[in-house]
């Protein structure tokens, strides 16, 4: 076992335990704050899979802004805790029931096909870094660059309009 | 490097994780924080990949993921902060009307 393996492990069972306190926490502050966790981990799998520019965006997009916006609505709606629900009682079963059955079925895609082995080329320096990624993101990728910018307008205006407050209401 | 298979096998885990918390809980806030985990799962199994055919197609990919996973929660959580002003109750099995 190389140290690697070992750090993948390690790195792996703090991911899925985070996954599982987010699923399983009755506050949902706890659960924003396991997701939080998770995904850190998954930024340093990134890290290790040479792609140090999408860590840093998911550090500062994922654990940063889209977290503090989940945080920030759930102190500001104050609802916190919910009580237990009673209608539909046979869901969480069946819930159960669907989530095994989906694993099985990925579990089983992943180890009927060989998977690539041991030796993956070691890439060139520079690949995933920040120069990398925008030499491609403003070059091939400049159309949909743009109509991400559109998008992000879009969400930004559709925020706004769902929230405001007519006046004389 | 650490088999891309252990990589796809963390990710099918995280993904199934979402899928359930989707499933099993009723609170909309948790529903929606199960969506990002799913999403993080697809960037991870993909980011792996990318890594192990080095081209950069696939981190580029990432970027446009979680772009839309960006706008996704801004209009998503207005939703939930406006049907909060109007039902007083995010529980989502009083959301079964489409007019307020």
């Amino acid at each position: 076992m190389n140290a690697e393996l070992i750090t993948f492990i390690i790195l792996a069972m703090i991911a899925v335990a985070a996954a599982l306190g987010m699923l399983f926490s009755r506050s949902a502050i706890y659960s924003a704050l396991f997701l939080v966790l998770n995904f850190g981990t998954v930024a340093v799998f990134y890290i290790i899979l040479n792609a140090p520019f999408i860590a840093m965006a998911q550090v500062s997009v994922y654990a940063g802004a889209i977290m503090v916006l989940f945080l920030f609505v759930i102190m500001l709606l104050g609802t916190d805790l919910l009580p237990p629900s009673t209608a539909l009682p046979w869901q969480r079963p069946l819930a159960i029931f669907l989530a095994v059955i989906l694993f099985a079925e990925s579990s089983y895609l992943l180890f009927i096909r060989k998977a690539a082995t041991g030796d993956v080329p070691q890439p060139v320096q520079t690949f995933g870094s920040p120069q990398a990624v925008g030499q491609a993101l403003f070059t091939s990728y400049l159309l949909p660059f743009e109509i991400t910018s559109v998008l992000l307008l879009i969400a930004m205006v559709g925020a706004i309009v769902l929230t405001i407050r007519e006046k004389g209401k | 490097m650490v088999p891309v298979t252990d990589y796809v096998a963390l990710s099918a885990i995280l993904f199934t994780i979402g899928a359930l918390g989707v499933l099993i809980r009723r609170n909309p806030l948790i529903i929606f924080m199960s969506i990002e985990l799913m999403l993080n799962a697809a960037n991870l199994a993909m980011v792996a990949f990318t890594r192990v055919y080095i081209v950069l197609e696939g981190q580029i990919f990432v970027f446009f993921v979680m772009t839309v996973a960006a706008a996704e929660v801004a209009v998503g959580l207005a939703l939930i902060v406006t049907i909060f002003r109007t039902k007083h109750s995010i529980n989502i099995d009083n959301m079964n009307n489409l007019k307020g």
